[in-house]
């Protein structure tokens, strides 16, 4: 198991091509009975790991981050990030300090994005502290924290089989909700992919399922892009992406990869602005 | 039950070890099987002609209660005795098997496994020595190799490794229907789709025309969603199909009248199915849907604000991709 955490770990690295630092193993096997210490000490310990040298300051209303204290499902924590500046953030972060593998998500934004607000589903697999990091246009980075208790969201196995799980992988759906003309239009991304952690048990072999997970998915307007998301194991089973975009009429492309081949695009066409 | 933090997805009643119930659960090791002082007002109840239950508590599992949180017992036949539910942990199916030395010196031959869940297959490891049957649903093979150790570790963080005992496998699988045969009586069981898990096994003794339903009945307790929402009230309709008037619920009184339970359970679960497709459709997140589907049902059912809210998550997802 540990042997598996740690390919995931460097996979991860690679993924996100951050320094190749594998973290130490007691970065991982912290519990609940942590001190804030020793919590500020790992997450200096992470930021450095993906961020180097660079200085992070902290913010109250560049990103903030809303999570439930409990998690009611540890497999599946609904994230939100809130981003109320347009047009000043170019990426978002999001890492999940006790995970296995803690960077579970970066968000780029181009042109046709409205980051106000970006939701997504998470694993979380101990009590830890949570962090987005903004990088604004300048190029300064930003962050914020929430404290999540949760147990055994990464290693939980599905109620299913594997072969059950991965039934439709790569099927895609989007919802839009209503909205005014030249407003961003709000919209859910729904994507079939069981992205299994690599942590937990195949039910009929009683070995690790390997891990397979969607590390790229590129959403665009037309030409021009609404965001790229680099992914990882700690993302949900069938990833859910809430977001905004400006819309110009034309169709939005999404372009999904995961670390083992997989490759998947679907188009929508996004409802005609009212006026 | 169903499990958060012990099942991947439930569980949510396990907690850390307080230094209180660490050291009661350590005293607790020199007088197995007593359960504990949880256990003192444990009684076994004749339900039937030679049907004994033992109601489960209405909690989650502590230090303090073993786990001892299902309706568990057994079945004395002419042939031999059938263990119905196992019970929640080897110290709480290691007093069940001494109450039913208690009463009878007939072999043990059958044990059932009703399904995934830990609170009904970790009384099993107290039975071994007997080399009984373990009976249990096709798919529950492998869900206790996915699950099984995950389950008994968060057992171990809270009960300690002597009172939790072993993962024990079925070494009779039922795909669709299996009978046996006590001499006097026929058990009759049937493997069910996905419903409360996927691996959900009920049975009806021919003695006493009881069925035996398992977690797909939950009575006073809020039910817990661990299969297919849609799934489950298929099943309860075909459990009303069948035919028989009472039955011993998984959770809740040693008996009731079937009809009138499985209407409050039916009423739970389509709250939750309809409440949950309302917020899908008006594009309401996850999040925000825990705190609002199947609110009125929150005064019917103990233990609502533990489970609605991880019930909601569940049928979230299987009801999103229709």
């Amino acid at each position: 198991m540990t042997h598996r955490i740690g390919q995931t770990l460097s996979s991860l690295a690679l993924g996100l091509a951050l320094a190749t630092t594998v973290l130490a193993p007691a970065a991982w096997a912290a519990g609940a009975s942590d001190t804030d210490q020793e919590r500020a000490a790992r997450w200096q310990e992470i930021a450095k790991s993906i961020f180097g040298d660079r200085q992070i300051a902290q913010t109250d209303s560049l990103v903030k981050i809303d999570a439930p204290v409990r998690a009611l499902d540890a497999a599946l924590v609904p994230i939100t990030l809130t981003m109320p500046n347009d047009g000043q953030i170019k990426a978002v972060s999001l890492i999940i300090d006790d995970n296995p593998a803690p960077y579970a998500a970066r968000f780029e934004f181009g042109p046709a994005a409205d980051p106000a607000e970006l939701k997504l589903r998470v694993r979380v697999n101990n009590y830890t502290d949570m962090h987005a990091v903004v990088e604004t246009q300048d190029g300064k980075l930003y962050e914020a924290k929430q404290f999540v208790k949760a147990s055994g969201g990464c290693s939980a196995p599905m109620g299913m089989s594997d072969e059950e799980a991965m039934k439709g992988m790569g099927d895609m759906r989007m919802k839009f909700a209503e909205t005014g003309a030249g407003k961003p239009v709000e919209a859910t991304l729904m994507v079939r992919h069981p992205n299994f952690s690599g942590m937990q048990m195949n039910q009929v072999t009683r070995d690790y399922t390997p891990a397979r997970y969607i590390d790229k998915l590129t959403v665009s307007a037309g030409d021009q892009k609404v965001f790229t998301l680099t992914g990882d194991i700690s993302i949900s089973s069938n990833p859910v992406i809430n977001f905004a975009f400006k819309p110009d009429g034309k169709p939005i492309q999404v372009a999904a990869s995961d670390n083992q081949g997989g490759h998947w695009q679907h188009s929508f066409t996004p409802p005609s602005p009212t006026n | 039950m169903t499990a958060p933090a012990v099942h991947p997805r439930a569980f949510p009643g396990i907690r850390t070890l307080s230094r209180r119930g660490a050291l009661f659960g350590g005293l607790c090791l020199c007088c197995l099987p007593t359960l504990g002082r949880a256990a003192e007002s444990f009684t076994m109840e004749e339900v039937g002609p030679g049907i004994f239950v033992r109601k489960g508590l209405i909690a989650d599992a502590t230090p303090e209660n073993a786990d001892a949180i299902a309706n568990i017992g057994f079945i004395v036949g002419q042939k031999g005795v059938l263990v119905t539910e196992s019970g929640g942990s080897l110290a709480d199916g290691q007093w069940l098997r001494a109450e039913i030395v208690k009463r009878t010196t007939k072999p043990i031959t059958h044990v059932v496994l009703t399904h995934v869940h830990p609170d009904h297959v970790f009384g099993a490891g107290a039975f071994v020595q007997d080399k009984p049957v373990f009976i249990g649903h096709a798919k529950l093979t492998e869900a206790l190799s996915a699950r099984g150790e995950f389950y008994r570790k968060r057992l171990i963080d809270l009960l300690g490794e002597d009172r939790t005992g072993p993962v024990v496998y079925p070494t009779l699988s039922v795909a669709d229907t299996a009978e046996v045969d006590l001499g006097d009586r026929r058990l009759t069981f049937t493997a069910h789709g996905p419903a409360h898990t996927t691996s959900d096994l009920s049975m009806i003794d021919s003695g006493s025309g009881l069925l035996f339903p398992a977690d797909l009945l939950f009575v006073t307790r809020i039910p817990s969603l661990d299969g297919s929402l849609k799934g489950w009230l298929k099943e309860a309709e075909r459990l009303k199909a069948m035919g028989p008037s009472r039955a011993v619920p998984g959770h809740g009184p040693v008996s009731v009248d079937l009809a009138p339970a499985l209407a409050d359970l039916t009423g739970y679960l389509t709250a939750l199915r309809d409440g949950t497709r309302a917020a899908i459709a008006k594009d309401v997140s996850i999040e925000k849907a825990v705190d609002i589907v199947a609110r009125d049902q929150r005064d019917k059912w103990a233990l609502f604000d533990t489970y609605n809210g991880r019930n909601v998550t569940v049928a979230y997802q299987e009801l999103e991709w229709e």
